[in-house]
C-alpha cells in the first residue's frame, strides 16, 4: 500500500508515481486544507474560492487533525496550502520561545520555515488571533477586571475552564502563571466545543479563547487585556508548501491578494456567522470575498464536507443530510471492511504460525499489542511522512489497530483447543498440519471470530479518526461538529457510527453462528 | 526375538525425574498385557514409547520386529489402534467421521464402510449413531466409539491408556467385557494401562506392576495373585482386596 502522490518511497513506487504523473492532466489541482476549527475552515474556504475564481482547480481537505497533522501534510507535499498563525509556527512547530514583536515574529518564522523546509509564509492576512482570556461581563464588573494583572488578583477565587492545549503549552497556563502570578482556585479541562456554553452557564468563571471567536460577541464576554504583552502575536497567514511556487506560481500570486485585507472586527463577524449562526461556510466565505471585491460568486460545496445544521430540528437535518450521510457511511464501512479484511489475512495466519513457534509467540503478540497503546492521532502523525494523508494512511492505521485482537484470539484459541482432542489426534497419526487444520482451527473458530468481532467494533469507532487526515467517513461531521459547537452535526455522524457498530457486530455474529454450527 | 512388541532397557527422563528407568518388556502376538501402577509409575510413558509419542533417551523399542525409530512416526501411529481415557473424539465431527478417521487419513476409499463395521463391532448401531456428534452420546457410548476408531483400520496392535477410567462401575464392566471379547476374537496384541489392579487382573493375559519407572513384577494373573514378587506388589493386592484370605 503506497500513496499515489509524491513523498518518500522506494524505486518501484517512484516508477508508479512517474507513470501516474505522466497520465495525470498537466494541471494538478491545488490542495487546500484547514485545521478543524471554524476560522480555519473559513479561511481555507476563502483560499479555495479565490483560487477557483482565478481559474485554478482546487481540491479541498478541510479539518486535518491538529497542527502536527496539518503541518506534516504540508511538509510532505500532500497538501499545498493551509491557514496558520505565526505564534503557532514559532512555538508549536519551531519549538522556540515566543517573540513579542509581531513583525519580528513573522520575519523569524518566514526565514526559518523557508530555510528548513522550503515552506513559505505569505504576507499576513491582516488580523491577529491571539489567545483571549475571557470572563462574563457580570464577573468583570463585580470584580473590576479589565486586565490580566487584575485577574491575578481575583484568580484564587475563580474556576477556570481551559482547553487541554492551553493548559499544557508553555505560552498557555504555565506562562501566564509565571508572567502574571495567576493561580486559579480550580482548573477544569474543557474541549473548545463546550467552553463558551460552560462559561455562559456559570459552570466556570474564566476561559481561554481566541481574539476573533464569534462567541465573544454572542455571549457579550469581556476579553481581558494582556497588559504585559505576554501572549505572542498570532498573525494569520497562508502557509504554502514548497511545491506550489514551483509548479503553480500563479496560485501563490492569487492567494497573496488576501494579504492585509482582513481585520479582527471583520473576522469576528464572519466567525460569528459560522460558529454562532451555523451558516454554511461556503456562503460566508463567498460573501467575505465579494465584500473584498475578490469574489466570483460562491464556491460549490466546501468549508466542511457536511452541510451546517442551521436551525433545523435534528430529525429534519438528518433527513436532509441523508444522501451525504449515506455516502459517508459507505465510505466508513469501506474503511472498516478493507482494513479488517487485511488484518484478518495477516493476523490469523500469524496466530497459527506462532502456535507452532511458541518461544517467540508471547513476545510477538506483546509487540503487536504495543501498537494498540499508540494514540490514534499520534499514529496518524507518524505515518504522514511515509503515506501522506487520505485513505491510505487511514487504512494502514485501522489495519494496525485491528491486528492485536485477532492475533491474540487466534493464538489463544488454537493453543487452548480441547487438549484431549488434540493429543488424541496426534496419537492416531495426524500430522501436525492435519491437527491444525482438522482439530485446532475448527475448535478455535468461535474464539477467532470473537476476536474479529472485537476488532471490527473497535475499528468502526477508530475510523472516525480518519477524518483528521482527510480520509472521510462518519468522522467528518463529528470532527467538524465538535470544532464548530454544532451538536446536530456531531450527532449526524455519531448516530450512524453507533448504528454501524451494532450492525457490523450483529452481522459478524451471524457469521460466527454459521461457523460454529457448520462442519 | 519373536515378540510382537518389545522394549529393551528403555530409559526416559523428564527433567531430573526418570519416568522410565531401564525398563524391558516384550509382548507376544495376540497377547493382552495390562500395565498397572500408581500415578507417575511410568506406565503411560512406556505405552507411548510404542507409537513414538514418547522418544526414549536410551534403550530400544520395536513393533512387529522393527525398531520404531526406523519407522515414520505418522505411519506407525496409523498402524496402531489407540484409545485414550477421555476417548479423544473430535467434538466437531460426527461419529462416523470420527471412527473412520484413521483409514481416511491413510487415503482408504472404504473409510466409511470400515467405520460402520467398527461401530457394529463395538455394539453401536451405525443407523442410530453414525450421524451424531460426540456430545450427544453417553460416556460409555463415547468410549465404545473410541474403541471403534482404534479398530476401524484393522490394526493388529492396540494401545489403551486408562480406557475405562472415567466410567461408572456398570458401564465399565460392560465395556471391559466387550473389549476382552474383541481382543480375543480379533487376536489383537494389546497393551492396556490402568491404575485398577482388578481391571488388570481381569483383562490381562499378563499383568505388569510398575513403580517409579521400574517393573516390580510381570506375571500371569494367577501367579501374581499367589506369589507376589515384592512387598509392594503384595501391598497393592491387599489394598485392592483381591487376595482370597
Amino acid at each position: 500500500m503506497r500513496p499515489a502522490f509524491p513523498g518518500r518511497r522506494g524505486p518501484t513506487a517512484s516508477l508508479a508515481a512517474a507513470v501516474l504523473i505522466a497520465l495525470a492532466p498537466a494541471d494538478r489541482p491545488v490542495v487546500v486544507a484547514s485545521k478543524p476549527f471554524g476560522e480555519s475552515y473559513l479561511l481555507a474556504e476563502m483560499f479555495a474560492q479565490l483560487l477557483e475564481a482565478r481559474g485554478f482547480s482546487v481540491e479541498r481537505r478541510p479539518g486535518l487533525g491538529a497542527t502536527e497533522l496539518a503541518f506534516e501534510a504540508l511538509r510532505s507535499g500532500a497538501i499545498d496550502v493551509y491557514p496558520e498563525y505565526t505564534g503557532t509556527g514559532l512555538t508549536a512547530i519551531l519549538h522556540e520561545q515566543p517573540i513579542v514583536d509581531p513583525r519580528e515574529a513573522f520575519a523569524h518564522v518566514a526565514t526559518e520555515f523557508a530555510r528548513r523546509w522550503g515552506i513559505r509564509w505569505l504576507p499576513p492576512l491582516g488580523f491577529e488571533n491571539t489567545y483571549a482570556i475571557a470572563v462574563r461581563r457580570e464577573t468583570a464588573e463585580r470584580l473590576g477586571l479589565r486586565t490580566l494583572s487584575d485577574l491575578a488578583r481575583a484568580a484564587p477565587g475563580l474556576t477556570a475552564g481551559l482547553t487541554p492545549d492551553f493548559i499544557g503549552r508553555p505560552d498557555g497556563l504555565p506562562g501566564i502563571g509565571q508572567a502574571y502570578g495567576i493561580a486559579f482556585k480550580a482548573v477544569r479541562a474543557l474541549v473548545p466545543a463546550v467552553k463558551y456554553q460552560a462559561l455562559a452557564a456559570g459552570e466556570v468563571d474564566v476561559i481561554d479563547g481566541y481574539a476573533t471567536d464569534g462567541f465573544i460577541v454572542k455571549y457579550d464576554l469581556v476579553v481581558l487585556t494582556d497588559d504585559r504583552r505576554f501572549f505572542p502575536p498570532y498573525q494569520a497567514a497562508a502557509l504554502v508548501g514548497a511545491r506550489l511556487p514551483r509548479e503553480t506560481p500563479g496560485a501563490v500570486l492569487a492567494l497573496e491578494d488576501l494579504s492585509g485585507r482582513l481585520t479582527e472586527a471583520t473576522m469576528r463577524q464572519l466567525n460569528r456567522r459560522v460558529e454562532v449562526d451555523n451558516e454554511p461556510i461556503a456562503r460566508v466565505a463567498a460573501d467575505a470575498l465579494s465584500d473584498l471585491g475578490l469574489g466570483a460568486g460562491g464556491g460549490a460545496g466546501g468549508g466542511t464536507r457536511v452541510a451546517r445544521s442551521g436551525r433545523e430540528p435534528l430529525g429534519a437535518y438528518l433527513v436532509a443530510q441523508a444522501p451525504t450521510l449515506a455516502r459517508l457511511t459507505l465510505r466508513h464501512l469501506l474503511l472498516v471492511a478493507v482494513s479488517l479484511a487485511a488484518a484478518v489475512l495477516v493476523a490469523a495466519p500469524l496466530g497459527l504460525l506462532l502456535e507452532r513457534t511458541q518461544r517467540v509467540a508471547e513476545t510477538t503478540i506483546r509487540a503487536v499489542g504495543l501498537l494498540q497503546t499508540i494514540p490514534g492521532i499520534a499514529l496518524l502523525a507518524f505515518m504522514i511522512p511515509l503515506l501522506g494523508i487520505g485513505v491510505v494512511p487511514a487504512l494502514v492505521a485501522l489495519f494496525l489497530y485491528s491486528l492485536y485482537p485477532i492475533l491474540r484470539n487466534t493464538y489463544t484459541g488454537v493453543r487452548n483447543a480441547d487438549p484431549d482432542a488434540v493429543s488424541a489426534a496426534l496419537a492416531i497419526g495426524m500430522t501436525p498440519g492435519q491437527v491444525l487444520r482438522y482439530v485446532r482451527l475448527p475448535l478455535a473458530a468461535p474464539v477467532i471470530m470473537a476476536g474479529i468481532r472485537t476488532a471490527a467494533v473497535i475499528n468502526v469507532g477508530t475510523a472516525t479518526l480518519a477524518a483528521f487526515i482527510g480520509a472521510g467517513g462518519l468522522g467528518d461531521p463529528i470532527v467538524a461538529g465538535l470544532s464548530l459547537s454544532d451538536t446536530r452535526m456531531i450527532l449526524s455522524g455519531a448516530i450512524p457510527a453507533a448504528a454501524l457498530a451494532l450492525v457490523v457486530d450483529a452481522g459478524l455474529g451471524a457469521v460466527e453462528k454459521t461457523v460454529r454450527s457448520g462442519k | 526375538m519373536a515378540a510382537h512388541l518389545a522394549a529393551e532397557a528403555v530409559t526416559k527422563r523428564f527433567g531430573a525425574a526418570a519416568a522410565l528407568d531401564g525398563v524391558s518388556l516384550s509382548v507376544d502376538r495376540a497377547e493382552c498385557v495390562a500395565l498397572v501402577g500408581e500415578s507417575g509409575a511410568g506406565k503411560s510413558t512406556l505405552l507411548r514409547c510404542f507409537n513414538r509419542l514418547v522418544e526414549p533417551d536410551a534403550g530400544t523399542v520395536s513393533v512387529r520386529g522393527r525398531l520404531v525409530r526406523d519407522v515414520d512416526p505418522i505411519l506407525l501411529r496409523r498402524s496402531i489402534g489407540y484409545v485414550p481415557q477421555e476417548g479423544g473424539l473430535l467434538p466437531h465431527w460426527r461419529i462416523a467421521r470420527n471412527v473412520g478417521v484413521v483409514p481416511w487419513l491413510g487415503g482408504d476409499p472404504d473409510a466409511s464402510r470400515l467405520a460402520r463395521e467398527a461401530l457394529e463391532l463395538v455394539g453401536l448401531d451405525p443407523e442410530r449413531f453414525a450421524d451424531r456428534r460426540p456430545r450427544e452420546l453417553s460416556g460409555g457410548q463415547r468410549q465404545r466409539a473410541a474403541i471403534a476408531r482404534a479398530l476401524a483400520a484393522r490394526p493388529d496392535v492396540v494401545l489403551l491408556d486408562e480406557p475405562f477410567g472415567a466410567l461408572d462401575a456398570i458401564t465399565r464392566a460392560e465395556l471391559q467385557m466387550t473389549f476382552r471379547a474383541l481382543q480375543r476374537r480379533l487376536e489383537l496384541t494389546a497393551v492396556l494401562v490402568t491404575h485398577d489392579l482388578r481391571e488388570a487382573l481381569d483383562l490381562g493375559d499378563r499383568v505388569v506392576v510398575m513403580r517409579a519407572g521400574r517393573i516390580e513384577q510381570a506375571a500371569a494373573p494367577a501367579t501374581l495373585l499367589h506369589a507376589p514378587a515384592t512387598p509392594y506388589v503384595a501391598e497393592l493386592l491387599a489394598r485392592a482386596r483381591v487376595r482370597d484370605g
